[in-house]
């Protein structure tokens, strides 16, 4: 039993071990290891295209993810304790969102967004001397949807545990009905809301098929890498590769953390 | 503070709703409306009504029967992987373990599956594991761009999604049915498989139905370790949009997916049903 987990363990973490390893490769070779050297992170940090690629990475989910904890969690807010048919529809939306593939999400922004950016743009231009196109902003709408659905599913699920006596105590006490919020409500659904914010980063930052349909002219990290490995595999794409999933580790033990402190009911 | 209660929530509702029906479900109602759509001489949609794009779904039959095959396979192998590890997390680790080895196994999730997929072109490839069994004695093992491939890679990528609500149901599980059946003289193995077995099921299915509908999509690992031999429904799919743009066949491919997968979402949750998992559990989906 033991050993069987062990090989699992290993099944998991072989893959990634072995691109880790052949990133400090000094050689050209993308697949063995020869010497040791950070060569190819100097390359993959000096490249234009992938510095570029890994801003736009970073700006979408920043941004998308900052939205979508907002306006989720104001709607997480709304729906909790909230009952008829607003709220059926909303759950509906919800459930629609996360259970779609990300593949159909994706086709379906672009159609739809092309279709109407074709349409409004004949009169929008000349008024502004933009034109409307992907790019930034659908990338942020398009993941957002996904995340905003997750923020609401975390936060919800949080404040239905909250306990319902100390909001009413803080009302008999005289305080207003914002004054609870921030300082009753807020304070034990925030953790929720952080560990949603950095799920919705991590999602945001990693996700490929989405963004291949909606990126538009940009270029996100993901798409950079799938295009380079369907020229061939190099050493740079490991450096890439490795430094992403360390950084995606990185925010993960974040979210870990905050979930737990949200799990553990704070006292103070 | 005049503000009411009700109003209050109409404004901390409307930017959710409003993203959702600019996002959502406006770019659905035009895949619904483009799939009955013709397709314009440039490329793109061209507005009719028509059933031509559905009439014309068996062109793309290949990449359903893929999906429709691997997609149940790899979930199957999944579970055989995943039900194991989960039982030993849950009922044989000491629990000053129990955490850290679960974050380990949801931690590979959360990084790129791009980069995971990208992974395991070493291990398949020439140099890796058929270099191997060339040493072994076994020739020109191709796995590589071969359908095993991508089972791997599926397995691999779903893995810890299915672990998870194992070990969620098999953790829950009253220790001390297993003491009275142990008791009253009943061999382990059919404990197992009188107890333990059945009480796992909502977690097996919860795992199941989440890696199945993720899988319904795939496009990565078919286009990374299927080499373009091995499609799915995924793969055509950007191909129609993105190469031939084909819109309204595309639309009408989309529409198929989604339906394909609500059908068998469906029967498998009315097969859910019978086994007794309430509806608590199917929350969890």
């Amino acid at each position: 039993m033991r050993l069987y987990a062990m090989a699992v363990y290993a099944f998991l973490y072989l893959p990634i071990a072995i691109i880790a390893l052949f990133s400090f490769s000094a050689g050209r070779s993308a697949s063995s290891m020869q010497g040791f050297s950070l060569t190819w992170y100097g390359r993959a940090l000096n490249n234009p295209f992938v510095m570029e690629a890994l801003w736009t990475s970073v700006k979408v989910a920043f941004l998308s993810a900052c939205l979508a904890t907002v306006v989720g969690t104001m709607a997480a807010l709304a729906l909790t304790g909230m009952k008829g048919r607003v709220r059926r529809v909303f759950d509906l939306a919800v459930q629609i969102a996360v259970m779609i593939p990300g593949i159909v999400i994706g086709i379906a922004t672009l159609i739809a967004l092309v279709t109407v950016f074709d349409l409004v743009n004949p009169w929008f231009e000349p008024l502004t001397g933009m034109k409307l196109s992907l790019g930034t902003g659908s990338l942020i709408g398009a993941h957002g949807l996904f995340t905003m659905s997750l923020v609401v599913l975390l936060v919800r699920g949080r404040m239905e545990t909250l306990d319902p006596a100390l909001v009413e105590a803080s009302n008999d006490l005289g305080a207003t009905p914002f004054g609870t919020f921030r300082q009753v409500t807020f304070p034990q659904i925030l953790p929720a809301i952080m560990a949603g914010f950095l799920l919705a980063f991590t999602f945001s930052f990693d996700d490929f098929i989405i963004a291949f349909f909606v990126a538009g002219a940009e270029t996100t990290l993901p798409i950079y890498v799938f295009s380079s490995i369907r020229r061939g595999v190099t050493p740079e794409i490991n450096a890439i590769g490795t430094m992403v999933m360390a950084a995606s580790l990185l925010v993960l033990i974040g979210a870990q953390l905050m979930l737990r402190r949200s799990q553990a009911q704070p006292r103070r | 503070m005049a503000m009411t209660r009700s109003r209050a929530r109409a404004l901390l509702l409307t930017p959710a709703g409003l993203w959702y029906a600019a996002m959502l479900l406006m770019p659905l109602a035009v895949v619904l409306i483009f799939s009955f759509g013709e397709r314009s001489q440039i490329g793109g949609y061209a507005p009719g009504f028509t059933l031509e794009q559905y009439a014309n779904l068996p062109a793309r039959f290949a990449a359903f029967r893929n999906t429709l095959t691997l997609a149940p396979l790899g979930t199957l192998a999944s579970l055989l992987i995943a039900y194991p590890l989960a039982y030993y997390l849950a009922v044989k680790v000491s629990p000053k373990w129990k955490t850290m080895l679960l974050v380990l196994v949801i931690v590979p999730f959360w990084t790129s599956i791009l980069i995971r997929s990208y992974a395991w072109i070493f291990l398949l490839g020439g140099k890796g594991i058929p270099a191997l069994l060339a040493m072994a004695g076994l020739e020109d093992v191709r796995l590589l761009n071969t359908p095993f491939a991508v089972l791997v890679g599926i397995v691999y990528g779903y893995l810890p999604l299915m672990v998870f609500p194992i070990y969620v149901a098999l953790e829950k599980l009253d220790k001390r049915l297993l003491e009275a059946a142990a008791d009253l003289g009943t061999p382990p193995w059919r404990a197992f498989v009188q107890i333990t077995l059945p009480l796992s099921m909502p977690g097996v299915l919860t795992g199941s139905m989440l890696v199945f509908i993720l899988l319904m999509g795939e496009f990565l690992i078919p286009s990374i370790l299927g080499g373009g031999k091995v499609f799915f429904v995924g793969n055509a799919l950007v191909d129609l949009f993105l190469q031939s743009r084909n819109w309204p066949f595309g639309s009408a491919v989309a529409v198929g997916l989604v339906v394909v997968m609500l059908v068998v979402v469906g029967l498998y949750t009315r097969a859910a049903k019978r086994f007794g998992v309430g509806r608590d559990d199917a929350a969890l989906m």
